[in-house]
């Protein structure tokens, strides 16, 4: 038997400090790519609590969920990356504020 | 003694999630972020979630990171386009949403972690986390999701490719 004396409350404030600090890189940062990159940070700290849950009640079904999360992720980075260049192609610049086609 | 493990790399983690969002280059938010992948499978393994920590290491660290890094070197960013982390007009604003934000979030987090016990440590089998018992569930009660996963990632592929074409005609 396995004993994890790591207790959960632990790594729910670390996911909650991350999440935040992704949170904190999706408002702050202009640039397309870091806001890309917090976005990463979130998905990440979701990861941990889930799999802590998982650790605390002995069971399987987070695991696959944060899974199924990386999977999701691998799909959003690579389809997310195609329009970055995209947009890159049409105008040359990773500043967010230069792209207001679509406001208002 | 896993405390002595979890403190430093948690730390670890956290302080170069920091170094994401306060480096003033890309290149340099994307080693700090593969260097936080690296810290977050040491704090799966410590959960004793060992495939999903080996997931981790091949999919984020490896591929994702360095279709990250490959977009920045192919974007070629001049040093002018590289914004510092305080360059837009209502940042101000949005600084202080954020603060509001985070102070809520660890605040109502706190408050209910410390009123509810949870610290009660789980007995584990042996067989946790391990590739066996992952794969079983997956391929027995999670079939479904792990087909639409294909598919999405299949649809995931065309769509990169048809964005990132030359000409869209």
């Amino acid at each position: 038997m396995l004993e994890n004396s790591v207790p959960l409350s632990h790594y729910l404030m670390l996911s909650a400090t991350l999440f935040v600090i992704g949170i904190a890189g999706v408002l702050i940062r202009r640039n397309v790519i870091v806001v890309f990159m917090s976005i990463e940070i979130m998905l990440n700290a979701v990861n941990i609590s889930l799999i802590a849950f998982d650790n605390y009640m002995n069971l399987s079904n987070g695991q696959i969920f944060s899974f199924m999360v990386i999977c999701v992720a691998a799909a959003e980075v690579s389809v997310g990356l195609a329009i970055i260049i995209a947009l890159h192609r049409n105008k040359p610049s990773v500043n967010l504020d230069d792209f207001n086609l679509l406001k208002w | 003694m896993e405390l002595l493990i979890f403190y430093p790399l948690a730390g670890f983690c956290v302080a170069l999630a920091l170094g994401v969002i306060f480096n003033k280059s890309p290149v340099g938010s994307a080693i700090s972020l593969i260097g936080m992948m690296l810290g977050l499978a040491g704090i799966f393994v410590l959960q004793q979630a060992h495939f999903i920590a080996i997931l981790q290491i091949i999919i984020y660290a490896g591929a994702i990171m360095v279709l990250f890094m490959f977009v920045i070197m192919l974007l070629n960013l001049k040093q002018g386009e590289n914004e510092g982390w305080a360059s837009r007009e209502k940042n101000l604003l949005l600084s202080v949403l954020t603060g509001f934000l985070a102070i809520g979030i660890l605040y109502k987090i706190w408050q209910v972690l410390f009123s509810v016990d949870m610290d009660t440590p789980a007995s584990l089998p042996d067989s946790f986390g391990t590739v066996a018992v992952i794969g079983e569930t997956l391929f027995t009660d999670f079939v479904l999701p792990f087909e639409v996963a294909s598919i999405l990632l299949l649809t995931a592929m065309v769509g990169a490719v048809v964005l990132a074409k030359t000409k869209l005609d």
